[in-house]
This record gives structure tokens, sequence and C-alpha cells, in this order.
């Protein structure tokens, strides 16, 4: 758990850097609460504690990590509540949730207070109610910001989602660490990538994969919240099939779906997805024939 | 052509006696000698309290075929014929001997007359070898495979995997030409055109004194394979030396195998040139709190208690002791249990190293079913076992776990993984029989 809370600092501090003291506030609030709820619920629970191994810490920067920097404290820390009081302990604690508890947290979040979580702030300012990338390409077909910006995260978005760079310092920590390996990050946006570029707004291969991934919570979800060992199926033909899955159901949200942004909703659905997948990828012995049925 | 096995753990290797002769340990004031120490049926004993034993003497039998005859290792008065606690926890038939301390041969013992291979393969079954490499399979089983098997390839395991262990790496140290005498003969015998014997890479002493006695015979190979942990595991090693695969509930004769200890076929060379039966083990005596570790060639029957008093004894008290390696070895519920044919080591930790820790809660990370070497879900084996559900673990397989630990070795949230599983597969043999 230390080294995925190591993983995220980067993203943390580059959050911090381009939205300033309130992504500092956010970031802080919500962890605390998520550690506080965690402390209450396993002694509400009557079970023995377990914020020492620092499970819920990751699951509140994971949840301040994907919210706007502009979000008042009170729904942060609904958010972390919802996460460790209802999606994780109420399910049993740790490895018994069945989805990702941040990203759980954050559908609920998206869902109750759309117009709130849906609002901007532009980086290195304190101007608000900016669209982001997505947003305006969604709504007018604009690419309005370039690569370079996008790459850095010098743009609208949710507080660690928009610093692709910070992210990819976080995956090589944890693919040096084996934390993880490459193949749900590389996958997911992998199948992003072929999708949108297939089926570009002007017709077969004529779309823009590299913006669709250097913008909204791609890059973040594909490293930190697919890659989640409990709500990720355990054997590899398993996790190959869960990832293309995510980057497909993220694709047809982005493209076709009447929000911008599907990152969480497609991993959600294949964290539901997971013990079929699981059931139906039982690997053979070793030296053993195929199985029927 | 290199075939290397998926899964396993870089073990720790620990072999700390590797560099110690053998140390011959005295004939004990008494030995017990369980009726059972083999795969299959449980021999009868055929003295009674009283009588009067030397060494090599049959004291218990079998009609069965998957069975092996077991021998007096000493002289001496029966003392006691009942169930007595065993190196399984278990209580099993034994014999006890108190020794007179003279050692003599019984007068049955007498180098077999060999003409082919009927004779030899009953000089086998005569001689009570089992396989030596830990499972006590009857070896003169394991060299009569079923008419329509073609066995091409004879594999010799010499690769000891297990942390501590060195008993056979002595073997192949201290009689590297008696390993390969009996190479030979078991290759005569039987008509097999090719023998491969596989070492791990961390023995290169041991691969170079085989690699040279083998040298005139150009039927056997010597082999260095990769120390990762359970290379020495039946099917793991004729994956590596041949390729093939034995499938689940299939022997390796199915895939034209037979393997054998090192120290099985040096016993085979030793018994046709002097005909005394298997009443000698070398094994490992080793772990942190014993004062002296060495490799000590032992009277079978010898109790564990004995042999640690004749390595200076303990520094500490032991916490845990083991009846074979850290990874697989059985936790010993007494010091009066004894050593039997297949006990290559006994090791004793203080409660730093013995104590199991406790366990975390299973966050799904995998890396269970990434070392093992198997291919199986050990974590849904675990679930299913804590849950019960019993009737759920065929659809995983259970029953092909071949109980390595490398699971519980990999596992980060210290779950007793092997353990749980050895349970479900007991649980699940036992409906079958039903």
């Amino acid at each position: 758990m230390l080294d995925v809370i190591l993983a995220l600092l980067p993203s943390v501090v580059a959050g911090i850097w381009f939205f300033g003291i309130q992504a500092a506030l956010v970031v802080l609030v919500t962890t605390a609460a998520a550690v506080i709820t965690e402390y209450l619920m396993r002694k509400g629970l009557k079970r023995e504690q377990t914020i020492t191994d620092l499970s819920a810490v990751v699951t509140g920067l994971l949840l301040a990590l994907n919210l706007p920097p502009s979000i008042p404290l009170w729904i942060a820390i609904a958010g972390a509540v919802i996460a460790i009081a209802l999606i994780k302990q109420l399910f049993g604690g740790l490895g018994q949730n069945f989805i990702n508890p941040a990203l759980g947290a954050r559908v609920i979040l998206v869902v109750a207070w759309a117009s709130r979580m849906t609002t901007w702030t532009q980086p290195l300012t304190d101007a608000v109610t900016t669209a982001t990338p997505l947003g305006l390409l969604k709504e007018e077909g604009l690419k309005a910001f370039s690569y370079y910006d996008l790459f850095l995260g010098k743009i609208p978005g949710c507080i660690g989602e928009t610093s692709v760079f910070a992210i990819l310092i976080g995956f090589a920590y944890l693919l040096l660490r084996k934390v993880i390996t490459w193949h749900i990050p590389v996958l997911f946006t992998g199948t992003v990538a072929l999708l949108t570029w297939v089926a570009g707004p002007e017709g077969f291969f004529t779309g823009d994969p590299l913006y669709h991934i250097l913008s909204g919570g791609l890059v973040l979800g594909a490293v930190f919240m697919a890659t989640d060992y409990v709500t990720s199926p355990m054997t590899r033909k398993g996790t190959i099939i869960y990832a293309i899955g995510c980057g497909l159901l993220t694709s047809l949200f982005r493209l076709y779906g009447s929000m911008p942004e599907g990152v969480s909703f497609a991993i959600m659905l294949m964290n539901i997805a997971t013990p079929l997948i699981d059931r139906y990828t039982i690997p053979v012995s070793f030296g053993g024939e195929k199985r029927v049925g | 052509m290199k075939w290397i096995f998926r899964g396993g753990v870089p073990a720790p290797h620990r072999k700390n006696t590797k560099d110690q002769e053998t140390a011959v340990m005295g004939t004990p004031s008494k030995v017990v000698i369980p009726m059972v120490q083999h795969i299959g049926a449980a021999c009868s004993p055929t003295v009674k309290k009283g009588d009067y034993v030397k060494v090599g003497q049959v004291i218990g039998d079998s009609e069965a075929y998957v069975s092996s005859p077991v021998h007096s290792s000493v002289s001496g008065v029966v003392s006691k014929v009942e169930p007595m606690l065993y190196a399984s926890g278990k209580m099993v038939m034994s014999v006890e001997i108190e020794t007179d301390g003279k050692q003599e041969l019984h007068n049955s013992i007498n180098p077999p007359v060999i003409n082919g291979k009927d004779d030899f393969l009953k000089a086998i079954r005569d001689s009570g070898l089992v396989g030596l490499g830990g499972a006590g399979f009857p070896v003169h089983v394991k060299l009569n495979p079923p008419k329509d098997k073609v066995v091409d390839t004879l594999i010799i395991n010499g690769s000891e995997c297990e942390p501590y262990i060195t008993s056979d790496y002595r073997e192949m140290i201290e009689n590297s030409s008696g390993i390969i005498k009996g190479v030979k003969l078991v290759l005569d015998m039987l008509g097999i055109p090719r023998a491969i014997i596989g070492i791990e890479d961390n023995k290169p002493e041991a691969i170079k004194l085989l690699s040279q006695e083998a040298e005139s015979d150009e039927r056997i190979s010597v082999r260095a394979f990769p120390s990762r942990y359970p290379q020495g595991a039946e099917k793991m090693l004729i994956y590596s030396a041949t390729g093939r695969k034995v499938s689940p509930g299939k022997l390796p004769a199915d895939v034209g195998s037979i393997v054998l200890n090192v120290n099985s076929v040096s016993f085979i060379a030793s018994y046709l040139e002097n005909g005394i039966p298997l009443v000698n083990k070398r094994i490992t005596v080793d772990g942190p709190v014993v004062k002296e570790p060495k490799n000590v060639l032992v009277t079978i029957g010898t109790s564990l208690k004995d042999i640690f008093d004749f390595c200076g004894g303990f520094i500490s008290s032991p916490y845990k002791v083991l009846m074979g390696g850290p990874m697989m070895g059985i936790a010993q519920y007494s010091l009066a249990t004894s050593v039997i044919k297949n006990t290559n080591a006994i090791l004793a930790f203080d409660k730093k190293e013995g104590d199991l820790p406790s366990e975390s809660p299973c966050i799904r990370c995998g890396r269970c079913v990434t070392a093992c070497p198997m291919n199986l879900l050990p974590l849904e084996l675990n679930r299913l076992v804590m849950a019960d559900k019993y009737n759920e673990l065929n659809r995983y397989s259970v029953l092909d776990c071949i109980e390595c630990g490398s699971c519980s070795y990999a596992c980060p949230s210290k779950r007793h993984l092997v353990q749980s599983i050895r349970l479900g597969k007991d649980a699940v043999k036992r409906t079958i029989k039903r």
C-alpha cells in the first residue's frame, strides 16, 4: 500500500501545482475523512482496527485525485464516507469490495451532484467554469489544447487526472516495484486509442487517439483504478479480457454517450464483470487437457 | 532445448551444511521402526515382543504389490509392537527394538543373484528401497511400469531445491561413482536408452563430479537446471529434462520417464554388491537453534531427540521442529518420533523463524497464481476451503496441487494457502472414497 501512496505523490504534487491551495485542501480533507471513517466503521462493526494497512489512505487519495479542485469540501467528505463505509466496510472490508471504493464513490457523486462535479477551474488561475478538453471536444468538436499542455496537465480537470506526466512517473515506480504489471494500463489505453482512431468524427480512421489518451481520466484510471487487485481478474487471460473491456466501454461512452467522459463507468462495469470473467478463465492445470464446460 | 517451468519461487538456499562431510552416528540404545515408510499398503509386523532380531532382518511385510518390506536396522530385542506416534502425527503400528550394540548382520544377507530383469526387480523389492527424494514410492513399482508404456528416459533427481537440505548434495560429492554405477545398472537391467541427471545450477561441484564420472558412458548426460523452487518436483523435473508434461492423474511412465533420486540409484548399486537392505539414511540436521548443524548418517528408527543430541543439542529451546524442508516439511509434535526411510532432513527453528505469521485479508493480488507451478488458483481454493464449500473444489482442480508451498511463500498477506488446500484435498479424497 505504501508503494501505491508513493506512486500517487507525483500526481498530488502536480495537482497542487496547477490548482493551488484549494486542491491541497481537497486532498487533505478527503484522505483524513477516509481514514476517520475506516476507524469509526471498524469500531462500530466491532472488528479489529485496520487503518495501519494504509488502504484507507490510498482510497482517500484516489478519490481526491478524482474530484474537481473547486469541489465543496463537504461533498468530498461525503464521497470519502460513501467509499469507505458503504462500498468497502459494509461489504466486509479490505479484499471484499466488488467495485473500487474510490471509483464507486466518484460515480455516486457525479450522479448526485452533477453540476458541482463538472464545475472546472482553469489551471494556475482562479477562473472557474471552464469546460474540460473532452467537454469541448464532445460539444464543439474543438481541440482547444496543445498535446504539450495535455501531457503536462495545464488543463482543466480533476486534481490528479490532468498531468499524464506525473501519472507516468507513478506508473514507472509501480512497475519497478513490481506492484502491477503493464498489461491493464497498456491494453486499456491501447484499446481506447485504437477505437477512437477508427471511429473518428469524419469517418473511419480520422480520430485523434493521442488527444483522447492525454485528456480526461483515462491514464489515471488505467494506471491506478483499473489495476486495483481486489476488483480485477486474477489470471493473465482474465486480465486481458478485462482491460480490453474497459477500453471498449470507455470508447463507447466517450464517443456515443451523453457525457464527455466514461472512464469511471467503464471500470466500474468491468469491476462488476470480474467474478464472471474469473469464472470463465479458470486455468488448465500443468499438463492438463483443455477443460470442457 | 531448454524448458523452464512456469511459476515457482526464488526460495533462499541456506545450504549451510553443504561443505561438511557426513558424520556417522553410532547405534542408538533404542529404535522405533514404523510399518509404513512408503506410499502404499502398510506392512504387518513379522516379529513379536521378546524376539531377538539382527540387522537386515525383515520385521514387517505385506502381500500387496504397492508396498515395501521393513527391515530391522539394529540387532537387539523387540521390546514393543504397538501403534506409536509417527512423523505425520498419526499413530502407526511400529516395532520398538532395544539394541545390544553388536550390530550383527542377519544370516539372510547375501548379495542378490541377478539373472535378468525379474531378479533385479525382486532384489529391489527385497532391499526395502522406496523413493528417497521424499514421497517414498516403492522403487520396484516405479521400475516396473505397465507393459504398454515405453520408457525411454531415466531421470535422476539431484535438484534438491528445498532450502537447508544438503543430503542429496553430499551423496553426489561423496559417492559420485556409486550414483553413476547405479544409473548404469538401471539402464542395463531395464533396457532404457538414456539417463539425464538433473541438478540445480547452485551446485557446480556436484555437476562437475558427476559429469566426470559419466563421461565414459554416452547414454548418461548431466544437466544443470535453474535454481528455482520447486525444480526438484517430479513433474517440473521431467518437464525441464524432456519438455514433456505429465498430465494430472498420470504417472511419469506415461511420458516415457522414470524418476529416481540420486540416493536411490546409489543405494541400488551398493545393495547389489553387499545385499544390505535400507537400514541407514543420511539426513541434514540444521536450523537456527541446532548447535552443530551437519549431515548425519543415522540408523533408521533413531528418534529425533537422539539425533539432535548427537549434533550438540539446542542453543535455545526449539519453537518448531520440521521433518523435511521448510517448504514442504511436516511440523513435529514430539521429539520421540523417529527417522524413516525417506526422511531427508530434520530442522529446528526458534520462534522468530518458526512462528506462523498471522493472516491478513486476501487482496487478490494474484502472486499465488503466478507462483503456482501447477497453474492453479490458490486464492480461490483457500476461499472455498475456508467457506466449507468442498463440493466446488474440483472445479478448481484441487487434487492437482503438489503441495509445494510456493503459494504460501509468495503471499504478501501471509495467508495459510497450502495448509488450507491440503485440508481441502483430504476432504475431497475422502468424499471420492465414499
